[in-house]
């Protein structure tokens, strides 16, 4: 489960952006994915999420549904708008497919259960990854 | 208290509808008999004066005219002969043999009484040639009118008689015809007049004396005969039908005529009881009809009053029953709110610490710790936190899917989908606890128009309780679908299994809310009440039949639609 097996045919490091309101979460997060040579940006909220864009681009972002100030698919839509050149993993709560559903129609690449295994994210993200390029 | 409460609404109830329906029924019922008996009544009591008045007048005028006849024979006698001719013996014997050959015994005796009393001539069997009337009554009232009939005496001989008298006058001289007549043969002419069993006739004169011998042994006292008299003066002629009661206290009907000018009253008299007989029977049959028809509308009023309140009772029941699962499955929406609310609080935290630990593991491979001496033991306790992390999730995840608001958007499925799907989710589980879960599904089944999410809620709640109870002893689990035999146009799933079986005591209430057999914390008792209520909504039924020993079976029938 190492992420370095599947290097990213843009660049050597996936940049990510990680939006979720749970400090806690994202820091450990983070963590985990820089140690396994991803290039990580962490974004405690929505808004953070927006200002992160803004500044840098991203190959994917992992994305909370469920935030304090904005809902996770207000933030999609925003991003959708932006026309941003970045793949969106969703993350949610049990029950609350419909949203994630919801995400899917308007754009996300998929969406994973929280909490979720570390390597089935790694590799939702090398999957989005393959997509991003295979679009270009 | 409520219980009580409830009790004595229901006998009031009970009450109430018995009086009203006996009240409804009888009311005519007892109006209907009592006007056609009072009709009746009247109608009778009319004929049978009417007949007494009739039987009266007939015998009235038959003795009136016996009288006369006698009367007006004495008179021919005493007008055609002169006295001479009239005054011996041989000649009166031969008018007597004359008038007895006519008129039969009538005529005793015949006789020539003079101005002082003295029979000069007589003709008849007891040989009273001069004998002395001047004291007698008769001559006295006799010799100051034309014609006379005397009361009935005993006179001279002992014997009862009567006398009828005709005064003649010759050469200034009044002379006396006379004849006895025979009582007996009077006697007779009133004694075969019967009416019923125990009405008479008598004739009594003015001084309430019998004129004849009444038929009844009982001789009354004459009170209150003095009443008749002046009653049927009044009525002039007319028969005069009244009630008296006797000395013997019984009522009678009394039908008075009067008769001979009035000097005499013939009587008719009968016991009201016996007069009346006819109506007493019909009153009888009325009462009888009465109290049979009367037993009949309280025996029903009690039994369909008992029956509708039965009725009405379970009615209620049911209702209250309906309102206390409302009451329940708001309770239960409201519990399945909060748990999902916690769940979503617990599962960041806990994600947090499995991540961190995942974490230190990916330091703990780092080479400065490759060496360390407790390595292993780290290794063994990360990965037991994840394990505990996991099972965390798992148990929010199962408290997430009960709360979450079941989809109930309808949809045309194919029933077996539904089956496959849940059985192979379940299947998993299954083998953890060695059961196997077999299919048998009719291919040809219709689309059916329902909630999918539901149906999965019902096959499930049915699969887990059936693993749960075979989860010592294992066994098999079989899911069956088919067009259902019993119920037409309906569908059956059958959810069978060779578990240990269910109570009986149990089985009336596995259905009920919060009924668990589950130790405290590891069950709501909500399952089965969820299916009970999903497969009601949907218009279906659930039935379940079990057998200690042998295993349980759920059957669940869900309508066909059009």
């Amino acid at each position: 489960m190492n992420g370095g097996e599947h290097p990213c045919p843009e660049k050597g490091r996936i940049r990510l952006l990680l939006v979720d309101d749970e400090e806690g979460y994202v820091n450990v997060l983070a963590n985990r994915l820089a140690k396994r040579r991803f290039d990580v940006t962490k974004a405690y909220s929505g808004r953070d999420a927006l200002k992160a864009v803004r500044g840098q681009d991203f190959d994917v972002a992992i994305l909370d549904l469920k935030m304090e100030d904005m809902d996770g698919i207000e933030v999609l839509k925003i991003f959708n708008q932006m026309g941003l050149d970045m793949e969106v993993i969703m993350l949610t709560g049990h029950g609350s497919q419909e949203a994630a559903r919801e995400g899917l129609r308007i754009g996300a690449f998929d969406y994973l259960t929280k909490p979720c295994e570390l390597h089935e994210l790694i590799k939702k993200i090398h999957e989005a990854c393959d997509k991003r390029s295979k679009g270009r | 208290m409520n219980k009580d409460k409830h009790k004595k609404y229901y006998q009031s109830l009970t009450r109430n509808m018995i009086l009203t329906a006996i009240i409804v029924s009888f009311t005519p019922m007892l109006l209907v008999i009592c006007i056609l008996l009072q009709q009746f009544r009247v109608s009778y009591h009319e004929k049978t004066y009417a007949h007494l008045s009739e039987l009266v007048q007939k015998h009235k005028q038959n003795i009136d005219s016996f009288l006369n006849e006698k009367l007006a024979n004495i008179r021919f006698l005493a007008v055609n002969n002169s006295l001479e001719t009239l005054n011996d013996n041989e000649f009166l014997q031969e008018k007597l043999s004359t008038l007895r050959r006519d008129y039969g015994n009538v005529f005793v005796d015949l006789g020539i009484v003079d101005e002082k009393g003295v029979q000069l001539a007589y003709a008849g069997p007891y040989g009273l040639e001069n004998a002395e009337y001047s004291d007698a009554d008769w001559f006295k009232k006799a010799r100051r009118i034309d014609s006379f009939i005397s009361d009935v005496f005993l006179g001279l001989r002992g014997y009862p008689h009567f006398i009828v008298a005709v005064k003649k006058n010759e050469a200034g001289r009044d002379f006396l015809v006379r004849a006895t007549i025979d009582f007996m043969a009077f006697n007779s002419l009133v004694q075969n007049l019967r009416v019923g069993k125990t009405g008479y006739a008598f004739i009594l004169n003015r001084e309430g004396a019998f004129q004849t011998n009444p038929a009844m042994e009982y001789q009354p006292s004459h009170r209150g005969y003095e009443f008749f008299w002046t009653a049927v003066e009044k009525t002039k002629n007319k028969i005069l039908i009244t009630r008296w009661q006797d000395d013997v206290g019984m009522e009678n009907l009394y039908a008075v005529g009067s008769l001979k000018d009035g000097q005499w009253l013939l009587i008719v008299k009968q016991l009201t009881a016996d007069a009346f007989s006819d109506l007493k029977r019909m009153f009888n049959i009325a009462v009888i009809i009465f109290l049979i028809g009367g037993l009949g509308i309280v025996v029903m009023a009690f039994y369909t009053s008992r029956r509708m309140v039965r009725r009405i009772r379970r009615a209620d029941q049911d209702k209250e029953n309906m309102n206390e699962q409302i009451i329940e499955t708001g309770k239960m929406a409201s519990i399945g709110e909060l748990a999902a609310g916690i769940a979503h609080e617990i599962n960041n935290p806990v994600a947090i610490m499995v991540e961190e630990a995942g974490w230190i593991g990916d330091l703990l491979e780092e080479e400065e710790f490759a060496q360390g001496e407790n390595l292993e033991e780290f290794n063994r306790a990360l990965k037991q936190i994840n394990t505990q992390g996991k099972r965390c999730k798992e148990i929010t995840h199962k408290l997430l899917s009960f709360a979450r608001k079941t989809d109930a958007t309808l949809k045309d499925v194919q029933l077996n989908d539904i089956v496959t799907e849940i059985v192979s989710l379940s299947a998993q589980m299954a083998k953890y606890n060695k059961v196997s879960i077999e299919t048998q599904l009719q291919k040809t089944l219709p689309y059916i128009t329902i909630s999918p999410s539901e149906m999965q809620q019902v096959l499930l709640n049915l699969i887990n309780n059936a693993l749960d109870a075979m989860e010592k002893t294992g066994g098999t689990i079989q899911v069956s679908t088919k067009i259902s035999e019993v119920e037409a146009e309906h569908i059956v799933i059958i959810v069978e299994d060779d578990g240990p079986g269910i109570p009986e005591a149990n089985l009336l209430r596995i259905f009920d809310p919060f009924f668990t057999t589950k130790p405290v914390g590891k069950g709501t008792g909500l399952g089965l009440s969820i299916c009970y209520g999903i497969i009601n909504k949907m218009g279906g039924k659930i039935d379940v039949h079990s057998t200690i020993g042998k295993g349980t079976r759920f059957r669940i029938w869900i309508p066909i639609q059009k």
